[in-house]
């Protein structure tokens, strides 16, 4: 797959600074790395090449050279332009003054429209409007229905059916009425997907957006979309007149440049990001994000944003006044992997550090989650006491502990010296001290770090 | 493949004009494109076939085409498996196309074990003597390690109930997808073993052209290609046919 771009380039411009001058071959050079990492990314062609037309004026024009690095100045022009191109920061969903707000959502089949249906319903409530509710237009697709029942049931939105037999014109202008009378915040139309050469439904759905006057139209593009999306988006955008696009399947590892061709062909901003398979992965779409992901440089902010979403304070704080009493127990130390943990698999986060695809042992490496397991399961198989004082482990326990987490003795014992060693740390640096750097390697030696494994 | 083209036509094997090194281009996308081709294997007693893909490629619907085929082109009895417990309604789903194909349906509640739903599949089709098992499975993003451990899990448990099953595991790939096919591809064919692609929804202007890809860098060929909504829209692929599409203008 592709190697890091920023690499690339400054490989490609490494020799620039010693020349002391950035000739027009040198920017053509940088220009094919770029084009063929966009192109990696699903970037449409026509819009690589007049991207790359622009960004080359830049690179020329712009003080590359002056800087230390030239190949770390040109990766900021192209983050810079990438951000630019995907819309900027904060574009919004329009609501309505009074009455209900009507979000209407397109696309091909399978990008995921029903799911983001529930995922939108469920962001918009958390967002300050109560009473979301959906109706359901997809009378094609076997069980679309039911599906959108059941997930607008979990999400706790009310869905507009009429089973499969109606027609989705008439479905979706009985629903508006409705949701008038009922006085729903929103109402968020689903739509059968359709396949953009289908002029009969695409007719139909232009005549859904006729009767139901909404005030949104989006349009759900898959991120691993390829060349074909800009064909795809002018379509819809002809049909649909759509004010915005949400991304789906964004948890995968496709580089989304569809994302970029969609935006840059029909000038429509990316507003949603739906990103895994639970209802609550759904959220603001953030270009600057985005371009990193293209580039292929990480995305620390969305990993901050989801420790912060996973770690509860109350906990943190509470372990942080245990650390200092130095009360800090197996117990504690259970809860702690266990928040991370939550963040998802470990190779996946170690995915959005910046640099770590240039790490040479840490690419294409997996996390062994399976030493993490067994630890858990050891603390698990311990008594509150013995969690509590790990001190009581002797013989015995000791035998009890390892039958009980399918592990053996000195696993058990592994791990409680460990444990003995991250307190005394603890302690030295609840007094003030660093720990030394003996300390340290110590730990980092440790029987239970996670090891590395090679694919 | 265009560096192969470029050396024949310097060593003057294919003429330097426009229309001959077009066809031949053809020749060469066919060929690569029919890498390790062969047909579905159907000689199993019954001959167990497990779909597997990403969310949203067309697994269900392809299950209901080729349950529907196989029932009503070749007079075979055929059980689907509902093993897809994760999404909501895909159940439903599939008991629509089983009605619709004739054939019969075996599921169980939503978030049940899909290993086990295959498994009483394969035991209820030897016990009633049926000719053909279609697993569905959730849809799944290949990044996601433990869905694709699941993955392995399935194909073990049927083997279990039957050595030698799955007898054909078939990977749903979208034609709209670019690059990230590949990878896909890839990572399934590790977790799953995939013996063949169905190239679903190529009734729209996507080419599938990552097929190439995949068909050169991991040997695995195409075998169905989708292209419609209908029962019917199922056919064997055929690599001229696609090279020629591939070349042809939009």
């Amino acid at each position: 797959m592709f190697d890091q771009l920023s690499d690339r380039l400054q490989a490609t411009l490494s020799d620039v600074r010693s020349r002391g001058k950035l000739s027009e071959s040198d920017v053509d050079a940088a220009m094919r790395e770029i084009r063929l990492a966009l192109l990696e990314a699903d970037v449409n062609f026509k819009v690589v090449k007049t991207f790359t037309a622009t960004l080359k004026e830049r690179c020329l024009g712009a003080d590359v050279l002056g800087s230390l690095d030239p190949g770390q100045q040109v990766i900021k022009i192209v983050n810079e332009e990438l951000t630019g191109l995907m819309g900027g920061t904060g574009s919004e969903l329009a609501f309505a003054s009074s009455g209900p707000t009507v979000i209407l959502m397109a696309g091909l089949q399978g990008s995921g429209k029903t799911t983001a249906c529930a995922k939108l319903a469920r962001f918009l409530r958390e967002n300050g409007k109560k009473d979301v509710a959906l109706a359901a237009c997809d009378v094609y697709r076997p069980a679309a229905v039911d599906q959108l029942v059941t997930v607008g049931g979990r999400v706790g939105a009310h869905v507009y059916e009429k089973g499969t037999d109606a027609d989705p014109v008439e479905i979706a202008a009985w629903a508006l009425e409705q949701a008038r009378t009922e006085r729903r915040d929103v109402l968020i139309v689903d739509t059968a997907g359709r396949l953009h050469v289908d002029q009969e439904l695409m007719e139909e759905l232009s005549q859904i957006r006729k009767r139901v006057k909404p005030h949104d139209v989006l349009l759900v593009v898959d991120a691993m979309t390829g060349q074909d999306a800009v064909g795809v988006a002018e379509f819809f955008a002809e049909a649909a007149e759509f004010d915005g696009v949400v991304m789906s399947k964004l948890d995968g590892d496709a580089r989304g440049g569809a994302a970029l061709s969609v935006k840059a062909v029909t000038g429509k901003p990316i507003l949603f990001a739906s990103t895994g398979e639970k209802l609550e992965a759904f959220d603001r779409f953030h270009p600057d994000r985005m371009a990193s992901r293209i580039l292929g440089m990480g995305d620390v902010l969305s990993l901050i944003e989801k420790a912060e979403q996973q770690i509860d304070e109350d906990q943190a704080a509470d372990l942080e006044r245990k650390l200092r009493k130095n009360q800090f127990t197996l117990e504690d130390m259970l809860q702690q992997m266990r928040q991370v943990r939550k963040m998802g698999p470990l190779s996946g986060i170690l995915g959005m550090l910046p640099g770590m695809g240039a790490m040479k042992q840490l690419k294409n490496a997996d996390i062994d989650e399976g030493q993490l397991d067994r630890v858990e399961a050891i603390i698990l198989s311990m008594t509150p006491q013995e969690r509590a004082n790990p001190g009581l482990i002797k013989g015995s326990r000791r035998k009890r502990i390892a039958n009980g987490s399918g592990t053996r003795p000195q696993q058990v014992n592994q791990l409680i010296k460990q444990f003995d060693q991250m307190r005394k740390m603890m302690r030295h640096m609840a007094s003030g001290k660093m720990p030394d750097a003996q300390q340290l390697a110590a730990m980092s030696g440790g029987a239970q770090r996670p090891k590395v494994r090679r694919r | 493949m265009v560096e192969r083209l470029e050396h024949e036509v310097e060593a003057g094997t294919v003429p330097a004009d426009g229309e001959a090194v077009q066809a031949r281009l053809i020749e060469i996308l066919a060929e690569v494109a029919a890498t390790a081709r062969a047909p579905i294997d159907l000689s199993g007693e019954p001959a167990v076939l497990l779909m597997v893909g990403v969310n949203g490629t067309g697994k269900t619907t392809t299950i209901g085409k080729i349950a529907w085929h196989l029932s009503k082109e070749f007079g075979l009895s055929v059980v689907l498996a509902a093993g897809d417990t994760y999404r909501a309604a895909a159940a439903e789903q599939l008991a629509e196309w089983a009605d619709r194909a004739g054939a019969e349906l075996v599921r169980a509640e939503e978030g049940a074990d899909p290993g086990a739903v295959a498994f009483d599949a394969v035991e209820a089709a030897r016990a009633r003597g049926a000719d053909v098992v279609i697993v569905d499975t959730a849809g799944r993003l290949h990044t996601q390690t433990n869905l694709m451990e699941e993955l392995s899990k399935v194909r073990r448990v049927i083997a279990k109930q039957m050595p030698g099953a799955p007898h054909e595991t078939l990977l749903s790939i979208d034609a709209t997808t670019g690059q990230n096919g590949l990878r896909q591809a890839k990572i399934f064919a590790e977790a799953a073993e995939v013996d063949g692609v169905v190239l679903t929804k190529l009734d729209g202007t996507a080419k599938g052209g990552i097929v190439l890809a995949i068909a050169d860098e991991l040997g695995i060929p195409v075998k169905l290609i989708g292209t419609g909504e209908t029962l019917e829209d199922l056919r064997p692929f055929d690599p001229t046919d696609f090279a020629n599409a591939l070349l042809a203008p939009s």
